[in-house]
C-alpha cells in the first residue's frame, strides 16, 4: 500500500472530543453531515484545507479519549489518506484498522505542515519528500495490513467469512 | 516448569486453552459485550453490512441507552428507535431511559464477571478490572462483528503494576487516588497495557470505590485497570449472578512491563484542572476558584456511597446560589437506594437538581451545557475541551465530597472541613 499527500500537523493528545464534537456525533451517524466539523475546535475549517490523499500528522497519544468510531471515519470520510502519530491511543488505533484508515507509528518531529510525504506500508517507511529523509515505520501485523488492504474488518470478514487470519497466511 | 503469569496473561490463556503471553495477537470468544447509544446505532448498521442476519448469542449481548437518555432531540430519538427495534428482532438484553449507565449496569446485573473476557463498546468499559473481569473498550465495529460471531481480534497485553500502601488520610477517596495516579503516570502512561492495582488502599476499599479507580485506567491509555477478587468482590456479587466463575491473581515472579509502588499515607484531596485529565494538583493550590456547575454523578462516582459523601456534606446546607448542582445516579438501583436511605430528600432540599439516572450532562448533549467561561466542578472521568457541550467552559474534576463541599461554598473548597 503506498499513499502520498501533504502533512497537516498537529501536536500532542489529540483526543476524539477534538477530532470531532461530542455535540455533533451523538445525533447522526451520517458521517457526511459530522465530515464538516473535522479538528474545528482546533482548527476551524479545517475540512476545507484537506486535499485528497493528505496525512494528518500528530505527536504522543493521538485519538485518547471516547471510544466512539465516528473519529477515524470522520477522518477517513474528509479524505485523509493515513494519520501519523509517534503514538495513538489504543481504542483509536483499533477503530482505525477495523475502518481501513491507516494508523501510523513513526516519530513525526521532523515533519512540518505542509511537507511533502509518501508512505510505503509494506516497506514500512515515510519518505519525506520536501525534506529528503526516510523514516522507518513501528511495522504493523501481517493481519493488520490485511485489513487495511481490504478497506476495513467488515470487508475481512465478509472475505474470510471469520476472524481466522491463518487462512491466508 | 510453566512461565508466571500476569491475570491478564491465565485470563487469555485459559480461554484459548494453550499458553500464551503478553504481546501475541489472538482471537477470543467473548463472554459478554454492550453497546451504548453513543456506539450502537453503528454497530446496528456494521453489523447489516456485514450480512449478518441474527446475532450469535442474544445472551451475551446488552444494550443501553443512557448517553442522551431521556433523548434531547427527534434525530437523537430516531437512532433511539434503531436500538429498539435491534433489540426485539435479537432479543438481547435491553436497558432504556433511566435504568443506567452502562458500566454501572453490567456489574450490578451480573454482565460482567470475574475471569471473564467482556468488551464494550465505550471506552470506559476498563471499570470492571475492579472485581477481576478482563473488560476492554472497543469501537462500533468491533462489537459488530463480535455480535456476529462471538468472537474478536486481541492483542494480549503487557501489564503495568501498581502498588498502592499505607492507610488513607481522613476525607481523601478513591477518587484522589486515581487522580494522583494519573497525574504521575500521565495521560499516555500505560497506553495499550493492561494495569493491575494492589496494595493495602485497595484491600481497604469498598468494591463501589474501587469501580472508581478501574473507570479511569483508560485515562491513562490503559486497556484494563484488573484488581484481585478478594471476599469483598465475592460477597458484592451474591445475588447478582448464580453463574460459576474462576477468579484470578498474578504469579509471583510474573513478567511486568513497570511496577510503580506508592504510599498514598500523607495524600491530600486531588483536582484535576482543565482541559487535560493528567493536570493534577493538591487541593491547596486549587482552592477559591469559583464555580458555577457541579455535577455528581457518571459512572466514575454516581454510586450510592458517593451520593451518601455528598448527603452528609450537604445536609441541613444549601447549595451556593451562584452555583446550580445537578445530580445523575449511576443507576435506577443506586436511585432507589439512595431514595430509601433519604439520601435524595437531602440532596433537594439542600437545591440540587435530580436528572434520570444515565450519563447526565458528562458528555455535553444535554442535562446542563455550561455557558461560556463558566467553570464546572465534576465528580466525572474527562475535563477535556468541550467534553460538556462547551469548548469555552473549564471543567475541574474532583471527589464527591470535594464537589459538594465547593458547592455550597462556590468556589473549589477542601471537603474535610465539612467531615
Ligand atoms: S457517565 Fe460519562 S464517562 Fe461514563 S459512560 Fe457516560 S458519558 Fe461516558
Amino acid at each position: 500500500m503506498q499513499l502520498i499527500g501533504y502533512a497537516h500537523k498537529f501536536g500532542d493528545n489529540v483526543n476524539t472530543d477534538y477530532i470531532i464534537s461530542g455535540k455533533y456525533k451523538f445525533a447522526t451517524i451520517d458521517m457526511n453531515e459530522l465530515v464538516v466539523h473535522l479538528m474545528e475546535d482546533l482548527r476551524p475549517n479545517f475540512y476545507y484545507e484537506i486535499k485528497k490523499g493528505d496525512f494528518i500528522v500528530a505527536g504522543e497519544n493521538f485519538g485518547c479519549g471516547s471510544s466512539r468510531e465516528q473519529a477515524p471515519l470522520v477522518i477517513k470520510q474528509a479524505g485523509i489518506g493515513a494519520v501519523l502519530a509517534k503514538s495513538f491511543a489504543r481504542i483509536f488505533f483499533r477503530n482505525a484498522i477495523n475502518i481501513g484508515l491507516p494508523a501510523i507509528e513513526v516519530s513525526t518531529d521532523s515533519i512540518e505542515e505542509g511537507d511533502s510525504l509518501k508512505v510505503d506500508l509494506e516497506k514500512g517507511i515515510v519518505e519525506n519528500i520536501t525534506k529528503n529523509q526516510v523514516l522507518k515505520i513501528h511495522p504493523l501485523s501481517p493481519e493488520m495490513l490485511e485489513i487495511l488492504k481490504l478497506g476495513g474488518l467488515v470487508n475481512f470478514y465478509k472475505k474470510y467469512g471469520s476472524l481466522e487470519f491463518k487462512k491466508f497466511n | 516448569m510453566r512461565k508466571a503469569k500476569t491475570i491478564s496473561e491465565k485470563i487469555f490463556s485459559d480461554h484459548l486453552g494453550r499458553d500464551v503471553e503478553a504481546g501475541e495477537l489472538v482471537i477470543i470468544d467473548v463472554d459478554f459485550m454492550m453497546g451504548q447509544d453513543g456506539t450502537s446505532p453503528l454497530a446496528i448498521k456494521t453489523f447489516e453490512e456485514v450480512g449478518a442476519s441474527s446475532v450469535f448469542d442474544s445472551k451475551k449481548i446488552a444494550m443501553v441507552i443512557d448517553h442522551n437518555a431521556p433523548s434531547p432531540s427527534e434525530k437523537v430519538s430516531a437512532l433511539h428507535k434503531l436500538m429498539r427495534n435491534f433489540k426485539d428482532q435479537n432479543k438481547i438484553y435491553f436497558y432504556d431511559i433511566g435504568d443506567g449507565i452502562c458500566h454501572q449496569l453490567m456489574p450490578e446485573q451480573g454482565h460482567a464477571l470475574p475471569g471473564q473476557i467482556v468488551i464494550g463498546a465505550d471506552s470506559h468499559t476498563c471499570t470492571y478490572g475492579a472485581i477481576n473481569c478482563f473488560s476492554t473498550g472497543v469501537g462500533s465495529t468491533d462489537l459488530a462483528i463480535a455480535m456476529a460471531s462471538g468472537k474478536l481480534w486481541f492483542k494480549v497485553p503487557e501489564t503495568v503494576k501498581i502498588v498502592l500502601n499505607g492507610d488513607l488520610p481522613f476525607g481523601v477517596y478513591s477518587k484522589d487516588v486515581i487522580l494522583f495516579i494519573i497525574k504521575e503516570l500521565t495521560a499516555n502512561g500505560a497506553t495499550y497495557k493492561a494495569v493491575e492495582f494492589e496494595g493495602e488502599v485497595i484491600d481497604n476499599l469498598s468494591v463501589q470505590a474501587r469501580f472508581t479507580i478501574s473507570n479511569m485506567a483508560v485515562e491513562m491509555g490503559a486497556k484494563v485497570g484488573l484488581m484481585k477478587a478478594d471476599d469483598k468482590v465475592l460477597e458484592w456479587l451474591k445475588n447478582r449472578t448464580s453463574d460459576e466463575f474462576k477468579t484470578y491473581e498474578s504469579d509471583y515472579g510474573a513478567q511486568y512491563e513497570k511496577i510503580y509502588n506508592f504510599d498514598l499515607s500523607d495524600l491530600e484531596p486531588q483536582v484535576s484542572k482543565p482541559h487535560t485529565v493528567d493536570n493534577v494538583s493538591s487541593i491547596k493550590d486549587v482552592e477559591g476558584i469559583p464555580i458555577q456547575q457541579g455535577l455528581l454523578g457518571t459512572c466514575t462516582n454516581g454510586r450510592l456511597e458517593d451520593l451518601k459523601i455528598a448527603a452528609k456534606i450537604l445536609k441541613g446546607k444549601k447549595v451556593n446560589s451562584d452555583v446550580r448542582l445537578i445530580v445523575a445516579p449511576a443507576s435506577r438501583s443506586t436511585l432507589l437506594e439512595a431514595i430509601d436511605e433519604g439520601v435524595i430528600q437531602t440532596l433537594i432540599k439542600a437545591g440540587a437538581t435530580i436528572v434520570a439516572p444515565g450519563c447526565g450532562p458528562c458528555v455535553g448533549t444535554h442535562n446542563g451545557v455550561p455557558a461560556d467561561g463558566e467553570n464546572v466542578i465534576s465528580t466525572a472521568n474527562r475535563n477535556f475541551k468541550g467534553r460538556m457541550g462547551n469548548n469555552k467552559a473549564f471543567i475541574y474534576l474532583a471527589s464527591p465530597a470535594t464537589v459538594a463541599a465547593s458547592c455550597i461554598e462556590g468556589k473549589i473548597t477542601d471537603p474535610r472541613k465539612y467531615l
